[in-house]
């Protein structure tokens, strides 16, 4: 808001410069400043109050929105300012209808710069704050689950507790730069053998991924959301349990993961679309249009394929 | 079993994970010295805890709310039509809309991982508070149920909803038709027919019909004040089409 009276300001100044006979610029500032400024305040106390349906309205259509609502402002600010302030009558409406376009574009114009160059440390904020989190149904369970087995099978519950260790300690790290594909499939490793306590032979997973090599690199947390998912909406609510599938295979400059499980239920996985919404994003933030993510129920089966560039960590 | 045996609380463990059985069985154990009671079954479903029910005599039922293929909150709903229905206590480990559901209509519940005392405080309460209602339960439960249960001598019967052809009401109760036979449930129509507004949609003030169990509608149908009568599959009954309903023809043909 102050930038934009400050920016607005700056022009009314340039303008003052510009018109004025040497030696009377200042009076001339004041003259403009004195239909300017009334209009500029009007305006921006409206565009704030709108911000929400603008924002609402996509990038474009809230510039035409934008720079529509300014000429009509000004228009009307001409014709009560014609008759209050002297020497107002000097510009015509056309004159002043251009400027005031001329001057919001280039404030919305540098409103938009400085929001790109800041781009980066939003993305940032943001992949950090959407790294995946884990569900609280699975951390009690286990918790749960290790408690019913400390005194009959305590080296089992150990087990268990350093595997949890290691989930948590990776869910709670700076995951933001990409990551081995080894050790994703580590962790999710990690993860089902802590749920196979709980779910014991109901849970079966079947690896297909020996086609591409370990240290290829994927965005972090990218496997574990998407199996706990399958565990949660295909394995627990089947009696006899199923199996979940995960492929990764290189496709020319892509590396396709894909992922199936049972799934009993119609064709809306409610829950899902959180985490699903979750990785997308994340998948967007870090590779923009070069990766991609599917999802389909079919014949009582869940797929989901995630497409991403195909790297290699330098070693 | 010795007199002295007979006479104390029988509870069932009903929990899919084995863990979680255990878990209860090690604190049952624990506080059998202050709450003598004894361990009938463990079932893996919901079902198999009705099975249970159907067989022995259940006191209590430490009832988990996620199970596969029967939930907690359909199994206590079937359990709560009996006659002298078990007590119920649920367990979760957690579910955000089962618990503020819970809450709301004062349903107990034991969080998972249970504590000694929170069970036996909870044990301690269902000698003396009465069972948790049908009413209480509907409200608190957030999916349709997959079956209507019917109960017959003691036993709970189930129907699986699929085979419903149609819920027609009469007097204090509602005629449940499968293809094979005609149950009696103690329901309301009305809330039948907001339970299961997918799957049924209703022809006649006194009429819910499977929306799979249409196979045709009858024109200059006797006895039907629109003219119009269902024709139901599998029995080719036909039953009249009311005229504030009619439109429910318009929507199939």
């Amino acid at each position: 808001m102050l930038r934009a009276v400050v920016v607005v300001n700056l022009f009314v100044l340039a303008f003052a410069v510009l018109q004025a006979a040497p030696g009377d610029f200042a009076s001339e500032f004041l003259a403009f400043a004195a239909f300017t400024e009334p209009a500029l305040m009007v305006s921006l106390m409206i565009l704030c109050a709108a911000r929400r349906p603008l924002h609402a309205m996509g990038y474009v259509a809230s510039w035409v929105a934008v720079l529509l609502f300014e000429v009509a402002l000004a228009w009307l600010f001409f014709h009560i300012g014609r008759g209050l302030i002297p020497g107002a009558d000097r510009m015509t409406f056309a004159q002043v209808g251009f400027l005031t376009l001329f001057v919001s574009a280039c404030t919305l114009a540098y409103f938009d710069l400085r929001s790109r160059a800041l781009h980066p440390a939003i993305a940032e904020a943001r992949i950090q704050a959407l790294q995946a989190r884990i569900r609280p149904h699975f951390l009690y369970n286990s918790i749960n689950a290790v408690l019913g087995l400390i005194r009959s099978e305590p080296r089992r519950a150990e087990r268990a507790l350093e595997d949890m260790a290691d989930l948590f300690r990776v869910l709670m790290a700076d995951n933001r730069t990409l990551t081995p594909l080894g050790e994703e499939i580590a962790l999710a490793r990690q993860y089902l053998a802590i749920e196979s306590i709980r779910l014991g032979d109901r849970l079966r997973v079947a690896w297909r991924t020996e086609g591409v090599p370990d240290d290829t690199l994927v965005p972090p947390l990218v496997l574990q959301p998407l199996i706990e998912n399958a565990v949660y909406h295909g394995i627990e609510p089947a009696e006899a349990g199923g199996e979940i599938a995960v492929e990764a295979a290189r496709s020319g400059d892509s590396l396709v993961l894909t992922l199936t499980n049972p799934f009993a239920g119609t064709g809306k996985a409610d829950g899902n679309k959180m985490a699903i919404a979750n990785i997308r994003e994340r998948l967007q933030l870090h590779f923009d249009a070069e990766a991609d993510m599917k999802s389909e129920v079919k014949d009582g089966v869940y797929r989901v394929t995630i497409r991403v560039p195909y790297l290699r960590s330098r070693p | 079993m010795t007199l002295a045996q007979s006479e104390v609380p029988r509870i069932l463990i009903a929990d899919d994970e084995g863990p979680a059985r255990q878990r209860l069985r090690d604190l049952l154990d624990e506080i059998r010295e202050s709450f003598p009671m004894a361990i009938v079954d463990e079932a893996r479903t919901g079902r198999e805890a009705l099975d249970v029910v159907n067989r022995e005599k259940v006191d209590v039922v430490l009832l988990d709310i996620r199970m596969p293929e029967m939930d907690g909150m359909e199994t206590a709903r079937h359990l709560a039509g009996m006659a002298q229905p078990p007590a119920i206590i649920f367990t979760t480990a957690f579910d955000s809309y089962a618990i503020k559901a819970f809450e709301v209509n004062a349903i107990d519940y034991l969080l998972k991982p249970i504590r000694r005392e929170r069970l036996l405080t909870a044990l301690g309460k269902t000698r003396a508070a009465p069972p948790v209602s049908r009413e209480a339960l509907a409200a608190a439960a957030n999916m349709p149920r997959r079956h209507l249960s019917v109960h017959e001598r003691g036993k709970i019967h189930l129907v699986p909803l699929a085979d419903i052809l149609y819920l027609r009401a009469e007097l204090k109760y509602v005629t449940v038709r499968t293809a094979e036979r005609e149950y009696l449930v103690e329901e309301s129509l009305t809330k039948l027919e907001e339970e299961f507004a997918e799957a049924f949609v209703r022809i006649h003030r006194n009429c819910l019909v499977a929306r799979a169990a249409i196979a045709g509608f009858e024109k200059n149908a006797e006895e039907s004040e629109s003219g119009w009568a269902v024709v139901i599959r599998a029995t080719h009954e036909k039953l009249p089409v009311s005229r504030r309903q009619q439109a429910v023809v318009k929507q199939f043909r």
